[in-house]
């Protein structure tokens, strides 16, 4: 009814009031319409979206669906290419800009197919196998956007790897009809065999104003410094190749000929170093009895002897990183324009070249020059206390006695309670400060605060009361020496357990050492703040939640990336005050050792290796224990154990 | 009428139908891309061609595989190329004659210097260059023998308005029997052309020659062959010279200027755009850009409204900061040795010695034209990066930049390197200390086989040593000390081999005068020269030697000991005896001694661990002159070896522990009056060390005050803990 009394609000205008019977039949036609619309909707809309999205419309599509573009005769061609071109003048760097991850943007341009007045393609192949599979890789990289307007480095989808197949004149009037050519500024061509036998070309014939090309078989008149990238020409047949792991032990051949196509002038000159040399030279060419084709392609002939080829090469890692694929060339070759663009952010020799091993167990340290600092800038003493006033203020007045000390710096680890008065602490005659932690927590201890103003920082219990003055002052000159290095006092040791097969924390008194104790210890700055931020894994909050080990997750820490030992200095072996009780002080605990051991392997396995290097030497003073004057002696009063 | 309206209705909806049918598609895709978007990861930019596995391949594989018959004969070729290839296209493999260094094998890369004319006006920053020519040990007298030609004359200034200006050089070098066009010559050159216009006109034709510039244009500089140099002044010192400015690893970094731009604002000419563009990013807290305009003399005719202010403004904080007035390359340099960063915006300049150094690990380089971006790119900058750039600065102005000889070394070095391009360093050596002029390629192209990078490439130092004992007393009787020293040396589970230097008089005695031992002997003619203990052997397998005189007394465990030290410090000398130097102000003098002192600086080679790629510098790095005064006096060597290791490796050597004083004891013969007692023996060492300073051009030596022990060394400890128990028996 209410549709009726719709139709009857509306009804004069449009439609005579109609019989019930009419009427009847109106309302059913019309839901059947509806009804109908609704369904088939439905079936447009439902099925689609429930089928695999990527298969439909844009991927659902064939090289030959591309559009079709005719070239006019008078289509303007691009300039012959620009020898003097480098970045910094035919390069748009306005296009790439600031961007925080110094990472270029590439655009690729829609497939095309081009073709002349008379509809003859402009290229024998159209697009190869070799660029689909490259600008896939691009695609699928993070330099791709699909915005125009926002990219820095730009791709012509008219594929331009060998020469041979193209007709070079339309060639170039097909890449200046591309709707950013804009001169070829910041246009990326790939071509790989500029001309064919018998005049080989060093690089692409075809016109291409200032565009960059990453070409193969440059010769250094035609590659221009700093902006083309030199790249491999890629052998279809590497696809399938399976190199098996290097055998270990010496090579077998010294030199190895591979090439097939030599110049007899070179052959001579080969056959000649054979003749000298004998097995250690090999000399491959290729096999004349076999059928041509790709199996052929893959062997390697020496006086009948048939090799695989490359599995005869060696040189496994560089083909691997670079070589090996379409996709490996592709984006190698964008990294080194993207280097080129943000030069300060560009990867390094090392990062280039070092194959994976070497990567591993290198160790770059961060202090590497060697520098012995000077000594005026002194040390700055950083106390770790929590409520220990009495024996702190003993700490503090003994070690203020160091000639070297700079600054004290008290870390006042107690939430609940203050920190003296100000009156009530020592006079002592360098600047002393006093932070408030927010938490109890020991990692504290090597924050880096701004407080600290020196190279060097002594690390000190608020219970180490027994080293003397010589004994400290000796260890800030030993640091000056090593400030790379981790420089402390009692030195303890890793060891593995055979029978247990883990690693065990040793506190004897042993000939060996690989770690100091960081009750007292001399380390620069910079750790404090690796320690607090570069630290791996979790190890800073498992030492946190477990009030424990934090000087072995320093002493890792530094091994690890510095690759160094800590240096232990005079005999001290122990840091027990005479007055303090077993209970109180923290390392005697039996299940504390226990616990001690399980960091060194929870440690070893969030490092992922074992840092830590044992050395059998500690530094004394030049003159210590020598038969001579004391007083003559620039430290006598090294103590005891 | 019934019928008709009821066929418009049905019309209408079959219209309403098809519209939606055909409109349908397009709005399912648009709505897909919606939800595609939306969803990110969905939308291929670059189809998978549904025909994908039936494209072409890119060529065919007989196109890869060419027929050596059509091919051009390499030997045409490379004559073809030659004359082609010539003045601003040329190479190394064009217009280099190869076979002029290879005369020698590899002593063939000689220098001849062009004996200068009488009123030749030769400027002091040539005579430098020149002499550090003469004194490398690549300088040859000889014409015929050389590899590479240099000028007599001063080409260093061709700016026609300077006081340098040498006249007619063209019509001179013509006349030159040897100038061959240019071939195997080198041009040194600092400025040319002038302002506004700087161009790269050195006002002759320098035809195939080398030419190694400062402040090169990218545009002309020819890859691989010329040579980019940096520019230095006449002060710059020939050797040694001064030690970067950073002294200390401040965390964070200190800075109180986080960018600074020193120069003067040319108000035309090329670079006036960025230098006044500069202005911009100036805030006067953290980036400062200062500028005079004061430049040449007619700077007023163009000045404009800021001159003023910034020529105060320039002057003022220029006096506080810099001395003298640079040019804007060379604040890169001065910046460089005081351990600032560089941040480069000089689109065009071939940086110095770019061949060779990664400049991108040491400077910040950006574009002049992104200029207004540099503020956030430098702020970007990490403490750790900041860190890393600033010490590679400092090693980098120490290895190459730091004197006229370095300059001019690493210049020769370049070009030799390409010369013998299969023995040369790669960058590697180039950019890790100790630098490239330390690393000598004809010893090994090898990372692993030189000391200092053990720790880069992640290696350990062998386990075993050679001892290299040298003899001067003939053998009489079997209670000598060699006998001794033979037995308690090859008792050591560490040695592998012992080689015996015979320098003495007579000839050396035969085999089996020599005990048995568990380890090969070998005896070699030393030919009396001291120096020949440090010749590299090759019979030296291992990289330790344990180098020995013959009377020194040592235990097993102490040789142990300092071997397993020096595992832990291979780049480093570890030996027993220390000596000490110091400055004299009285004598204005180094002084030498050899009392017992707090700390040392040289440990003494007649008993010590070093790596065997010492010895290899020893004798090729050094020059004849030191090495002939040390056969000469016979004595020396050790101190010699001494220098040369801590200016390596910037570090003092280690003592370790050791029995009792070494030597002290008298002569257990009592008949041969030992040298060391000698006061000539002593004034001699004095000599020396002031000699080799000198070479050096600055004291290499450094003070340690430790010695390495035992760690359970004189400790109150049970005597059956202890592993080097021996060690403490009076």
């Amino acid at each position: 009814m209410y549709t009726s009394g719709k139709y009857s609000s509306r009804g004069p205008a449009l439609i005579p009031r109609m019989k019930t019977k009419h009427r009847i039949y109106y309302i059913t036609l019309f839901s059947v319409v509806l009804l109908g619309l609704i369904a088939t909707g439905m079936f447009q809309f439902w099925p689609h979206s429930i089928e695999s999205t990527a298969d439909w419309t844009l991927d659902k599509r064939s090289v030959h669906d591309a559009p079709l573009i005719r070239l006019p005769v008078s289509s303007p061609i691009p300039e012959r290419g620009d020898l003097s071109c480098r970045m910094h003048t035919c390069f748009d760097v306005y296009r790439c800009g600031y961007n925080p991850k110094n990472r270029i943007k590439v655009y690729i341009y829609p497939l095309q197919r081009f073709v002349d007045e008379l509809g003859v393609p402009i290229s024998s192949t159209g697009l190869s196998r070799e660029y689909n599979d490259l600008l896939s890789a691009i695609s699928d990289s993070d330099f791709y956007t699909d915005d125009v307007t926002r990219a820095c480095l730009f791709i012509p989808s008219i594929d331009v790897l060998n020469q041979n197949s193209l007709r070079i004149r339309e060639t170039a009037q097909a890449l200046a009809m591309l709707p950013r050519w804009d001169k070829g500024m910041n246009h990326l061509l790939f071509n790989m065999l500029p001309g064919g036998p018998p005049d080989y070309n060093t690089a692409l014939d075809v016109p291409r104003d200032r565009a960059l090309l990453a070409g193969g078989g440059f010769s250094t008149w035609t590659y221009r410094q700093g902006y083309d990238v030199s790249i491999p020409v890629y052998s279809p047949l590497s696809a399938d190749v399976d190199l098996p792991e290097r055998q270990p032990g010496p090579r077998r051949y010294f030199i190895l000929s591979s090439q097939t196509a030599i110049h007899r002038e070179y052959r001579a000159e080969l056959e000649r170093l054979k003749e000298e040399n004998g097995e250690a030279l090999l000399l491959l060419d290729k096999c004349s009895n076999l059928s041509q084709g790709a199996a052929s392609a893959r062997k390697r002939c020496y006086k009948g002897q048939v090799y695989d080829y490359p599995q005869i090469l060696q040189a496994r890692w560089f083909w691997e990183a670079y070589f090996s694929s379409m996709k490996a060339i592709g984006l190698t070759t964008l990294q080194i324009i993207n280097d080129r663009i943000y030069p300060y952010a560009a990867r390094t020799y090392e990062q280039w070249n070092n194959p994976p091993v070497v990567k591993w167990s290198s160790v770059n340290s961060p202090l590497f020059l060697p520098l012995i600092p000077p000594r005026a800038p002194g040390f700055t003493a950083v106390v770790l206390t929590y409520d220990r006033v009495e024996s702190l203020f003993r700490v503090i007045t003994e070690i203020s006695k160091v000639p070297s000390l700079a600054k004290l710096l008290v870390v006042w680890n107690n939430q609940n309670k203050s920190p003296p008065e100000e009156t009530l602490w020592p006079k002592i005659s360098v600047p002393l400060k006093v932070v408030r932690t927010k938490e109890n927590k020991l990692s504290n201890r090597f924050f880096p605060y701004d407080e600290i103003e020196t190279e060097a920082v002594l690390a000190i219990d608020d219970d180490i009361i027994m080293l003397t003055s010589d004994e400290l002052q000796f260890g800030y000159e030993v640091w000056r020496e090593f400030p790379d290095r981790l420089v402390g006092y009692p030195g303890r040791l890793h060891l593995w357990d055979h029978e247990m097969g883990k690693w065990k924390y040793e506190s004897e008194w042993t000939n060996e050492v690989s770690m100091v104790l960081t009750g007292a210890a001399f380390y620069h700055k910079y750790f404090n703040y690796l320690y607090t931020y570069k630290m791996p894994g979790d190890i800073k909050n498992w030492v946190d939640a477990h009030m424990n080990c934090e000087d072995i997750a320093m002493n890792f820490l530094v091994a690890n990336i510095t690759g160094k030992a800590p240096i232990k200095v005079t005999p001290r072996k122990k840091f027990k005050c005479p007055e303090c009780t077993a209970i109180d002080g923290l390392s005697l605990d039996q299940t504390h050792m226990v616990e001690r051991s399980e960091c060194i392997n929870k440690f070893a396995s969030v490092f992922g290796t074992m840092p830590l290097k044992v050395v059998e030497h500690r530094a004394d003073p030049v003159l210590y224990k020598d038969d001579f004057p004391e007083k003559l002696k620039s430290f006598p009063n090294i103590g005891s154990l | 009428m019934q019928a008709r309206k009821k066929y418009v209705l049905l019309g209408l909806c079959a219209c309403c139908w098809l519209v939606l049918f055909y409109w349908g598609g397009g709005v399912q895709l648009r709505l897909l891309r919606l939800l595609t978007r939306h969803r990110g990861d969905v939308m291929r930019p670059w189809p998978n061609w549904t025909d994908r596995a039936f494209l072409p391949r890119y060529a065919h594989l007989d196109e890869l595989q060419t027929d050596p018959g059509m091919a051009e004969s390499p030997r045409q070729r490379r004559q073809a190329w030659s004359a082609i290839y010539k003045d601003s296209r040329c190479r190394m493999e064009t217009c280099f004659d190869f076979s002029r260094c290879r005369r020698r094998g590899r002593e063939g890369f000689r220098v001849y210097i062009y004996p200068s004319e009488k009123n030749d006006r030769v400027s002091e920053s040539y005579r430098k260059i020149l002499a550090s020519i003469a004194e490398s040990r690549y300088y040859t007298s000889d014409p015929r023998e050389a590899c590479l030609f240099v000028l007599g004359i001063d080409t260093l200034d061709r700016d026609q308005l300077s006081g340098q200006f040498v006249p007619n050089v063209d019509e001179r070098i013509r006349g030159y029997p040897l100038w061959n066009d240019g071939r195997n010559h080198l041009i040194f050159n600092l400025y040319s052309g002038t302002w506004p216009n700087y161009t790269e006109d050195l006002g002759f034709n320098i035809g195939q020659a080398i030419l190694a510039k400062a402040s090169l244009n990218t545009e002309h500089f020819r890859p691989g062959f010329d040579v980019s140099i940096p520019l230095f002044s006449k002060d710059h010192p020939q050797k040694g010279g001064e030690r970067g400015w950073l002294v200390r690893n401040t965390v964070p970094p200190r800075r109180k200027y986080l960018l600074m731009f020193k120069g003067k604002r040319y108000l035309t000419g090329i670079g006036s755009d960025t230098r006044n563009a500069l202005h911009h990013i100036h805030n006067g807290k953290d980036i400062v850009s200062l500028t005079t305009c004061r430049h040449g003399k007619d700077w007023e005719k163009h000045k404009d409204a800021r001159c003023d202010h910034d020529n105060l403004e320039y002057e003022r904080i220029h006096k506080k900061w810099w001395k003298g007035s640079l040019n804007s390359y060379f604040c890169v340099y001065v910046c460089v040795q005081a351990a600032c960063i560089p941040v480069l915006l000089s689109n065009g300049w071939e940086l110095p010695f770019s061949d060779v150094i990664q400049w991108n690990q040491a400077v910040i380089e950006g574009d002049e034209r992104l200029l207004l971006q540099v503020p956030s790119t430098v702020r970007a900058v990490g403490n750790e990066r900041v860190l890393a750039l600033r010490q590679r600065t400092q090693m980098l102005w120490e290895a190459y930049f730091s004197s006229v000889d370095k300059i001019v070394l690493t210049t020769l070095e370049i070009i030799k390197d390409r010369v013998f391009s299969h023995i040369s360093r790669n960058k590697y050596m180039w950019n890790y200390l100790p630098g490239g002029l330390l690393v000598l390629p004809e010893y090994s192209t090898h990372l692993a086989h030189f000391p200092f990078y053990y720790l880069g490439l992640g290696v350990t130092p062998g386990q075993e040593f050679t001892a290299v004992i040298h003899a001067v007393s003939p053998l009489v009787s079997q209670s000598q000390p060699i006998m001794k020293l033979l037995q308690v040396v090859s008792k050591s589970k560490y040695c592998s081999q012992i080689i015996i230097l015979w320098n003495s008089e007579k000839p050396p005695p035969s085999r089996s005068k020599w005990p048995p031992m568990p380890v090969p002997l070998t005896v070699t003619d030393g030919r009396r020269k001291t120096t020949s203990r440090f010749l590299p052997h090759v019979a030296i397998e291992t990289e330790a030697v344990l180098s020995l005189d013959e009377d020194t007394v040592l235990l097993t465990s102490e040789v142990n000991f300092a071997f397993l030290v020096w595992r832990s410090f291979p780049e480093r000398i570890v030996g027993y005896p220390p000596r000490s130097h110091f400055w004299d102000p009285l004598k204005r003098a180094w002084g030498y001694t050899s009392k017992w002192t707090n700390d040392y600086s040289i440990v003494l080679t007649g008993a010590a661990f070093y790596h065997r790629y010492y010895h290899y510098l020893f004798t090729h790095y050094l020059p004849q002159s030191l090495r002939t005064l040390v056969d000469r006096t016979s004595n020396c060597e050790d101190i010699l070896m001494n220098f040369l290791v801590s200016a390596v490796t910037h570090q003092p050597p280690i003592k370790v522990a050791q029995r009792k004083q070494y030597k002290e004891l008298p002569s257990p013969q009592g008949t041969k009056s030992v040298p060391w007692a000698n006061p000539e023996h002593f004034n001699q060492r004095q000599e020396c060390i002031n000699t080799f300073a000198n070479w050096f051009g600055y004291m290499p030596l450094v003070h340690s005050q430790f010695r390495l022990d035992p760690v359970l060394f004189k400790d109150q400890v049970s005597v059956l803990r202890k592993k080097y128990k021996d060690l403490e028996r009076a």
